[in-house]
């Protein structure tokens, strides 16, 4: 164990050249000794750029799978959350209900993806179908765990002072819903990514996973990895902001 | 809790599970669901059954399982050597620590186009996204666990007069443990659901191939009988990783 007293440099700028050395061993060796066909140096990648954003279609595919994401996303937060709320609220519906959703969590889930193609065919149906069956049940088990951290002094404190039911519901559940609600919506938005993007990759006629097996089967990196950058940023551009909205709404909650 | 309401959740339980039967088979009746999308139950647990007693899918199986045990073999040597390499600095952990976190946050499933064009169609391509998405919860949890091990335990140990190795294996690696094997656990189970995943989307053998064919063949009864051996699979995997953890952990304590 080396203990280092007053480091060279501030960690984030370390992580930043960490990052750009990666980048130039990369360039360096597939400028060398990497196959054209197969790996490209980042810099043409980036030259890729241009090209992917002035093809209308491939304009058109990213769109539909935006629009994808965040269909499902909605769906599984909006529902899942209402589910949560309906087991979690009473012990007796959560001890025996809860087993149940997590055994089904806990499908492998790729495995019923041709059933969601057969049932919803090859359009953007399924895959937002696919989406939501991935992210309803973060959304479902958090929003449990945060009905869960509800004191019970505080509810039984509003009942006698005669809070009605929606009282109850808008100024102690919910308020005390909004932390886990954001880590939930997180969670969820990181399965529905996944749900969405394994749907698409499987069969598509239209999405960014039709392109991307396009480039892949054609042999032309540059435009593949392009495209995986672009969605790498869409990817953590959505995660990102899930985490800052969870941590401007926990901040409150902070005991 | 009362036991009485302990039987009326398993009875709820198990009648939730009885309606879903149920409605599985009232919706396969004529004039419900087409039976190409949703086959009765009885067939479909035929099939199960089959698949339990015969060999036919042992082939499938073992590719599957051989791509599992490499892609997590892979990604626990890995993980594990490039987190304990971290956490040997605080220095190092601050600054790769948020870098491996925030690649975890791209969902790696965009990459198996790329491992689709560099190992092919074969096990290569599933292994290697089994490893990439194994690899993560194993080396973060690795760090995790080294890098927060209690000062005191430490320094204790040194002022004994330890050297670096009794250290590691009696101080650090007890201590670090518990949280390296969550990380393990993680690891195994979504290496095994990727290379699902990773089959199901192109490859040439193995249980998600053998679904998908199934399905392109539209043998919806023999599909969902591979489906619920998938499942069934899954659970057992889950099962057992979850009890030599739980294992694991009461041994060092």
């Amino acid at each position: 164990m080396t203990e280092k007293k007053g480091p060279i440099m501030s960690p984030g700028i370390a992580r930043l050249l960490v990052i750009l050395a990666l980048l130039a061993l990369w360039e360096i060796g597939a400028r060398l000794y990497a196959d054209p066909l197969f790996l490209c140096p980042p810099s043409q990648a980036v030259g890729a750029l241009p090209h992917i954003f002035s093809d209308p279609k491939i304009v058109n595919a990213i769109k539909i799978t935006i629009y994808e994401v965040i269909t499902a996303f909605m769906i599984s937060v909006s529902i899942g959350m209402a589910i949560g709320l309906a087991v979690g609220l009473h012990g007796f519906t959560k001890a025996s209900i809860l087993p149940v959703i997590l055994l089904l969590y806990a499908t492998p889930q790729a495995t019923i993806l041709p059933l969601f193609v057969l049932s919803f065919g090859i359009g953007p149906a399924a895959k937002i179908a696919f989406g939501v069956s991935h992210g309803i049940f973060p959304v479902i088990v958090t929003t449990v765990a945060g009905v869960q951290n509800l004191r019970a002094t505080l509810l039984t404190a509003a009942r006698s002072m005669g809070a009605s039911r929606i009282q109850v519901f808008t100024s102690i559940i919910f308020p005390h819903m909004i932390p886990s609600f954001f880590t939930g919506m997180r969670l969820g938005m990181t399965a529905v990514l996944l749900g969405v993007l394994l749907a698409e990759l499987y069969v598509s006629t239209a999405g960014i996973g039709f392109y991307t097996r396009l480039f892949a089967e054609s042999f032309s990196p540059p435009d593949l990895f392009a495209l995986i950058a672009v969605l790498a940023t869409i990817a953590v551009t959505l995660n990102e902001l899930c985490r800052t909205a969870e941590r401007r709404f926990s901040r409150w909650h902070a005991r | 809790m009362k036991s009485s309401s302990r039987l009326m959740q398993r009875l709820v339980q198990l009648g939730l599970l009885l309606a879903l039967l149920v409605a599985w088979y009232w919706a396969t009746l004529p004039g419900g669901i087409n039976q190409l999308l949703l086959p009765p139950p009885g067939p479909v647990f035929r099939d199960f059954w089959v698949l339990l007693t015969t060999s036919s899918i042992w082939p499938d199986l073992a590719v599957t399982v051989r791509e599992w045990i490499a892609a997590f073999l892979i990604a626990t040597i890995g993980g594990c050597s490039l987190g304990y390499i971290i956490s040997r600095s605080g220095y190092a952990v601050r600054v790769f620590d948020p870098l491996l976190a925030g690649i975890y946050s791209i969902p790696a499933i965009l990459l198996f186009p790329l491992y689709l064009l560099f190992f092919g169609l074969g096990p290569g391509s599933k292994i290697a996204i089994g490893t990439t998405i194994a690899f993560f919860p194993v080396v973060l949890n690795t760090i995790a666990g080294l890098s927060y091990v209690d000062r005191a335990y430490i320094t204790a140990a040194r002022s004994m007069g330890a050297n670096s190795l009794q250290l590691f294996w009696s101080v650090m690696l007890p201590a670090a443990f518990p949280i390296v094997l969550t990380g393990l656990r993680l690891g195994c189970i979504l290496a095994f659901l990727s290379i699902l995943g990773g089959e199901t989307i192109s490859s040439l053998a193995g249980l998600g191939h053998r679904i998908v064919s199934l399905a392109e063949n539209m043998e919806s009864a023999q599909m969902f009988g591979n489906i619920l051996f998938a499942i069934a699979m899954a659970f057992i995997i889950n099962g057992v990783v979850s009890y030599v953890e739980a294992r694991g952990r009461r041994g060092m304590q």
